[in-house]
C-alpha cells in the first residue's frame, strides 16, 4: 500500500515534469510559427485583389484546383475535348465570390516554409510529451486523468492539438491554424499549471462511474472540436470582410494584407467551420444525454438546471441556432457566423465561468 | 468568343440573377430559380415569406399569414435564440430547487427579491414565460414538420425531377462525345446509377438520379423526437413521485405514503399508483481519505440492503451506492445522505428503562459534526412517580479532538473517537399543541432545565458506555456501545424516462443523418450531334457546394465512359490540350 502510494507520487511527479517540458517545446513551436509568419510576409501578394477585378475572370482557378478531380477548360461549341476520362468541370454557386485560398503562414516563402515544418515538428512532439504528462497522472490517480479543472485543462489542450495533427494527417489545409493554437495551448498550460494546479488525488464517490469516461472524454473532444471551429470562423469574419472590400474596390492596410492574403479564402474558412462545428454537434447532443443519464444515476434526477447542466443546453441551443441560420435565408454567411462565435462563448463560460462564478453540483471537484 | 471572356459573361449573368432573386426573395433559391423544376425540393426546408407581405384579408387571413410566420425558419431561429437567453437567469439567480440559497439571496436583496418574484426569476424553467417560448417554439416546430412529412412523402412517391435545360450550369459538369448511341448510353447511365443506388429514371433524353434521402428522413426524425422527449419529459413532471426516508440501520421502509418523511408528486399522480416494494437497511459504510491533502474527503459510500420486490417478494441483497441506485418496480432507491446515530438509554428515578433507541441526528459540517434532540415522550415518571416528558439537547462529533483542545468540532468524519454531549430538560415537549414539531430541535417553551451542582444547565461529554446521571434521583441517560448509523434515500418514480431515452437516441441518429448524409441529384443527357456522334454530358447539383459532388460526379463519369468511351475526335477542333494524356485509357485496361 505505501510502497503503491510512492510510486503513484513519482508517477504525478514524473507527469509534472512532462507537462513542463511540453510547455518548453510548444514554446519552440510558437516562435517557429512566428518566425514563418514573419519571413513569409515578404511575399509578393494581391492574388485575391486579383481574382476579384475583372481580369480575374479566369473564375476560380484555386477552387476549381481544391475541388479535388483535374481541370480542364472547358471548350465551347462543337469541340468537345476528347479524353481518356472525362474531366468533372466544376463551378461555385452562384453569388459566392471565386476567390483562391491563400497559401498559407509561409505566404509561399521557402524559408517560412522551413519554419512552419519546423513548427508542425515541436508540435509533434511537444504532443507526444504532453500526452506522456496526461498518460501518467492517469496512471497516478489510477483513473480517468479529469477529475478537477487541472486534469481537464491538460487533457483539453492535449485533445485539441490531437484535433488539428488528426487534420494535417488528413492533409487538410490547416496549418494557418498552428500560431493561434499553439498560443491558447500555452496560454491553457499557463493556467492549468498556475492558477489551477491540484495535486493529484483520488475522486470523490459521486465521480466513481463509468459514466465518467464517457460523458468527460466526449465533452472534452467536443471542446477541442468546437475550438478549431471557432478559431476558423473568427478568421473567416476577417477574411470575408477583407475580400469584400477589395471587391467594393478599397485597399485594405499593409498588415491586414499581409496576414489575411495568406489564409484560404472566406469560403474555404466558412466550410471548414460549418463542417467541423456540424460534425461535432451529434457528438454534443450525446454528451449532454450521456450527462443527464449519469445524472439520473448519481442525483437522482436526469434534470435538474443545475448550472453546468443549463450551459451545455444553452450551449446546444446555440449551436443549433446557428445550424439553422445557415439553412435560412438572409442569415447565412457572417450573421451565423457570429452565432457560431456565440456558440462557442457559451461553451466557454461552461467551461471556466461556471466552474469560477457559479456554484453548483458540479464544482465539488475544486476548481 | 473566347473562352474567358464567355465565362466571365456568364459569371456576371449569374451574379445579377443572384442579386435579383436576393432582393425578390430569398436569395438561397437563386439556384432555384436557374435551373427550375431540377433544384426544387432539394430541401423541404420551408421557403421564407418577407414579412411585407401583409395580407390585407380578414380574420382567416391574419391567422394563415400569423401561422405562416409561426412555422417559418426564421421565427425557429428567432425563438431558438430567445430559449438560449432566457435560460440564463436560472442558472446565476438561485432557484426554488434550492429553498437555503433562495433564502440567502432574498435576506441580502431585500429590494430585487419582491421584483425577481414577480418575474418568476427564482423559478425560471417552471415560469409563464421560459414556457411560453418553448411552447411557441414546439408548435412551430409541429407546424414545420407536419407539412414537411408530406412533401417528402410525396417526393418519394414521385421521382426525381427531370434534367434542366443546360447542364452547364450545375456545380459539377462532365462531357464526352462517343460512338455509343443515345439509348444505350441512357442504359448504361441508368445501371451505373442503380448500382451506386441512385432512384433513377429516363425523363426525355436524359436519365435523372436522386440520393441521399436519409438526409431528410434524419432530419424529420431527429425534429420529431425533440416532440417525443418534451411529451415524455412533461408526463414524467405530471406523473412523476418523489420522496424521501432516512433509514437507521438495522430499519426498514415499505413504499406507501405514510412512510414517507417528505414526499411530493406531479399533478396526475395516484397514491395508489405506488409500487409495492419493501428495503431494510443493514449496514452503512463510509471511507475517508486517511492521509495527505485530502484527508477526511469521502472515498465510498455504501448502504448494503435488503429489498423484497412485490408485497411479499424474496428478500435479497444489494448494495446501493452513490452512482448505483437500486431499481426497483420502476421506481429508483437513490443513496443520498448519511449520518450517525448514537443508541440510548434513559431510565427513570427507579432504574426502569423507559427510552432505548437509536436517534439520528443531523450532520452540520463536512466532518459529521452532528446535532438533534432525543425526546422522550412517555412512560416515564420523575422521582415523585409523577408522569412527565424528557428532552436532551444532543451534540455529537465522531472523532473528538480531545478535552481542552477548542471547541467540539469533529476532527474527522469517521468514528475514531466519538463523544456524545447532552444537556438535560425535563416538562411538556410541546408535541400535543398540534403545531408540527421538528424532531431535530427541541422546543425549550415549556421545558426545565435540569440542573447542575453550580445550578447551570446539566450537560456532560459522554464517551460510548458512560451515563450522565439526572440530578435529584431523576434518572440517568447512557451513551451505549453500539453506535449506529443512518442513510436516507430518495425514492423516485418518474414514468416517460424510458421514452425520453429513446427519444435522445433516435434524435442522435437523426441528427447523424441529416448532417453527415448529402442529397444530390445527378443527369446524364445523351443527345445526337451533328456528326453522328453522340455528346453525353452529365452533371450532379447537392444541397450546398461539396467538396464530394464532383468526386461523386468523376467516379460516375469514369463508369458510364467504361460503356460509351469517348470516340476519337475527327471533327478538328483545334482544342489545345493542356495536360498531356499519360494515363493509359479506362477502357483500354480491359
Ligand atoms: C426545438 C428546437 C429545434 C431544434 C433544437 C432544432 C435543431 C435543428 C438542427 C440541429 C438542424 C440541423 C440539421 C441540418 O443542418 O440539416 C435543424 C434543421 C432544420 N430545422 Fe430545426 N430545430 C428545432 C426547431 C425547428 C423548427 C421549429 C423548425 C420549423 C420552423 C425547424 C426546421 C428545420 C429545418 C427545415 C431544418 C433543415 C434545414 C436544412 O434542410 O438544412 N426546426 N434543426
Amino acid at each position: 500500500m505505501n510502497l503503491a502510494a510512492t510510486t503513484n507520487e513519482n508517477l504525478a511527479h514524473t507527469s509534472n515534469v512532462l507537462i513542463y517540458s511540453s510547455m518548453a517545446v510548444y514554446m519552440l513551436a510558437f516562435f517557429a510559427h512566428t518566425a514563418e509568419w514573419l519571413l513569409g510576409s515578404r511575399s509578393k501578394v494581391a492574388r485575391t485583389a486579383a481574382a476579384l477585378t475583372a481580369s480575374g475572370a479566369a473564375s476560380g482557378g484555386g477552387r476549381q484546383a481544391a475541388a479535388g478531380p483535374r481541370v480542364q477548360v472547358r471548350t465551347e461549341g462543337g469541340g468537345t475535348a476528347v479524353l481518356d476520362r472525362p474531366e468533372v468541370v466544376t463551378r461555385s454557386a452562384t453569388g459566392s465570390r471565386d476567390v483562391p485560398d491563400g497559401p498559407g503562414a509561409h505566404g509561399g516563402d521557402a524559408q517560412g516554409d522551413l519554419y512552419g515544418r519546423m513548427a508542425v515538428s515541436f508540435t509533434v512532439l511537444a504532443f507526444i510529451v504532453e500526452a506522456g504528462g496526461v498518460l501518467t497522472r492517469a496512471l497516478s490517480v489510477q483513473r480517468a486523468p479529469w477529475g478537477n479543472m487541472y486534469e481537464f485543462n491538460i487533457t483539453f489542450s492535449t485533445v485539441a492539438v490531437a484535433v488539428y495533427l488528426g487534420l494535417l494527417a488528413l492533409r487538410k489545409n490547416v496549418r494557418w491554424i498552428g500560431l493561434p493554437l499553439v498560443t491558447t495551448v500555452l496560454l491553457d498550460l499557463g493556467l492549468a499549471v498556475t492558477v489551477l494546479y491540484t495535486a493529484s488525488d483520488q475522486l470523490v464517490p459521486a465521480l466513481h462511474s463509468y459514466w465518467l469516461w464517457i460523458h468527460v472524454s466526449t465533452a472534452i473532444f467536443c471542446g477541442a472540436c468546437f475550438y478549431v471551429g471557432a478559431v476558423a470562423t473568427l478568421l473567416y469574419l476577417f477574411r470575408d470582410g477583407y475580400e469584400a472590400k477589395l471587391a467594393a474596390g478599397g485597399r485594405p492596410g499593409t498588415f491586414a494584407t499581409s496576414v489575411l492574403e495568406r489564409l484560404p479564402a472566406a469560403a474555404s474558412l466558412d466550410k471548414l467551420s460549418y463542417r467541423v462545428n456540424a460534425a461535432v454537434f451529434p457528438l454534443w447532443t450525446f454528451t449532454i444525454i450521456a450527462g443527464a443519464i449519469w445524472a439520473g444515476d448519481a442525483w437522482g434526477h436526469y434534470w435538474e438546471w443545475d448550472p453546468k447542466e443549463t450551459w451545455s443546453f444553452i450551449t446546444w441551443v446555440a449551436y443549433a441556432c446557428y445550424l439553422h441560420a445557415r439553412a435560412t435565408a438572409g442569415w447565412k454567411g457572417r450573421k451565423a457566423a457570429y452565432l457560431a462565435l456565440i456558440a462557442f462563448g457559451c461553451w466557454l463560460f461552461n467551461y471556466y465561468g461556471v466552474n469560477i462564478f457559479v456554484s453548483g453540483k458540479h464544482s465539488y471537484a475544486g476548481v | 468568343m473566347s473562352k474567358s471572356t464567355t465565362d466571365a459573361v456568364e459569371s456576371a449573368r449569374a451574379a445579377e440573377s443572384a442579386e435579383a432573386a436576393g432582393s425578390a426573395e430569398a436569395a438561397g433559391s437563386a439556384d432555384e430559380r436557374d435551373l427550375g423544376a431540377a433544384g426544387s425540393q432539394l430541401s423541404t426546408a420551408p421557403r421564407e415569406e418577407a414579412l411585407v407581405n401583409l395580407p390585407s384579408l380578414g380574420v382567416i387571413g391574419w391567422i394563415r399569414w400569423f401561422w405562416r410566420q409561426l412555422t417559418s425558419m426564421r421565427i425557429a431561429l428567432l425563438l431558438l435564440l430567445l430559449l438560449s437567453l432566457a435560460a440564463i437567469p436560472g442558472s446565476l439567480i438561485p432557484q426554488t430547487s434550492n429553498d437555503l440559497k433562495v433564502q440567502e439571496f432574498r435576506d441580502a436583496h431585500t429590494t430585487l427579491a419582491p421584483l425577481y418574484d414577480k418575474a418568476g426569476l427564482f423559478h425560471v424553467y417552471s415560469s409563464v414565460w421560459f414556457s411560453a417560448i418553448y411552447l411557441l417554439l414546439f408548435i412551430s416546430l409541429i407546424g414545420c414538420i407536419v407539412p414537411r412529412t408530406w412533401q417528402f412523402v410525396g417526393q418519394l412517391r414521385g421521382r426525381p425531377p427531370g434534367a434542366p435545360k443546360r447542364l452547364d450550369r450545375l456545380p459539377a459538369y462532365a462531357t464526352w462525345r462517343t460512338a455509343a448511341r443515345p439509348d444505350e448510353v441512357r442504359a448504361a447511365a441508368l445501371e451505373v446509377l442503380g448500382r451506386r443506388r441512385f432512384r433513377s429514371h429516363t425523363a426525355g433524353d436524359a436519365v435523372a438520379a436522386e440520393k441521399g434521402y436519409l438526409r431528410e428522413t434524419g432530419n424529420l426524425v431527429f425534429h420529431i423526437a425533440l416532440i417525443v422527449m418534451l411529451v415524455a419529459f412533461a408526463s414524467g413532471q405530471l406523473f412523476k413521485s418523489e420522496g424521501s426516508k432516512l433509514v437507521v440501520e438495522g430499519d426498514g421502509f415499505a413504499n406507501t405514503l405514510t412512510q414517507y418523511d417528505d414526499f411530493s408528486s406531479g399533478n396526475l399522480f395516484d397514491p395508489g399508483d405506488l409500487p409495492p416494494f419493501s428495503f431494510t437497511l443493514n449496514r452503512f459504510v463510509g471511507t475517508y481519505e486517511r492521509s495527505g491533502p485530502n484527508r477526511g474527503t469521502p472515498r465510498t459510500y455504501k448502504a448494503a440492503v435488503t429489498y423484497s420486490e412485490g408485497v411479499d417478494g424474496k428478500p435479497r441483497k444489494t448494495t446501493i451506492q452513490v452512482n448505483e441506485p437500486l431499481k426497483i418496480e420502476g421506481s429508483n432507491v437513490y443513496l443520498v445522505n448519511h449520518g450517525f446515530a448514537p443508541v440510548v438509554t434513559v431510565r427513570d428515578g427507579r432504574g426502569r428503562v423507559v427510552f432505548h433507541q437509536a436517534v439520528p441526528l443531523l450532520p452540520i459540517d463536512g466532518n459529521e459534526t452532528s446535532s438533534g434532540a432525543i425526546k422522550v415522550l412517555d412512560g416515564y415518571r420523575d422521582a415523585a412517580g409523577k408522569k412527565e416528558q424528557l428532552g436532551f439537547n444532543a451534540f455529537f462529533v465522531p472523532t473528538f479532538a480531545g478535552a481542552g483542545k477548542g471547541q467540539m468540532l469533529s476532527q474527522f468524519p469517521a468514528a475514531d473517537n466519538p463523544v456524545l454531549a447532552l444537556s438535560a430538560y425535563h416538562g411538556s415537549l410541546g408535541v400535543d399543541s398540534g403545531v408540527p414539531q421538528n424532531v431535530y430541535q427541541l422546543d425549550t417553551s415549556h421545558l426545565t432545565k435540569f440542573k447542575d451542582a453550580k445550578g447551570a444547565l446539566l450537560k456532560r461529554r459522554l464517551a460510548p458506555g458512560q451515563t450522565m446521571k439526572l440530578p435529584g434521583g431523576a434518572g440517568s441517560i447512557t451513551f451505549d456501545r453500539n453506535l449506529q448509523q443512518w442513510a436516507s434515500f430518495q425514492i423516485t418514480h418518474q414514468p416517460g424516462s424510458g421514452w425520453a431515452l429513446g427519444g435522445a437516441l433516435a434524435a442522435i441518429a437523426g441528427l447523424a443523418g441529416s448532417l453527415f448524409i448529402q442529397r444530390r441529384r445527378v443527369w446524364v443527357r445523351a443527345t445526337a450531334g451533328p456528326d453522328g456522334r453522340t455528346v453525353v454530358e452529365m452533371a450532379g447539383l447537392g444541397r450546398s457546394e461539396s467538396a464530394s459532388l464532383p468526386q461523386e460526379l468523376g467516379d460516375l463519369a469514369a463508369l458510364v465512359h467504361d460503356r460509351a468511351p469517348s470516340a476519337p475526335d475527327d471533327a478538328g477542333t483545334p482544342t489545345p490540350d493542356p495536360q498531356p494524356q499519360v494515363a493509359p485509357a479506362e477502357g483500354a485496361k480491359k
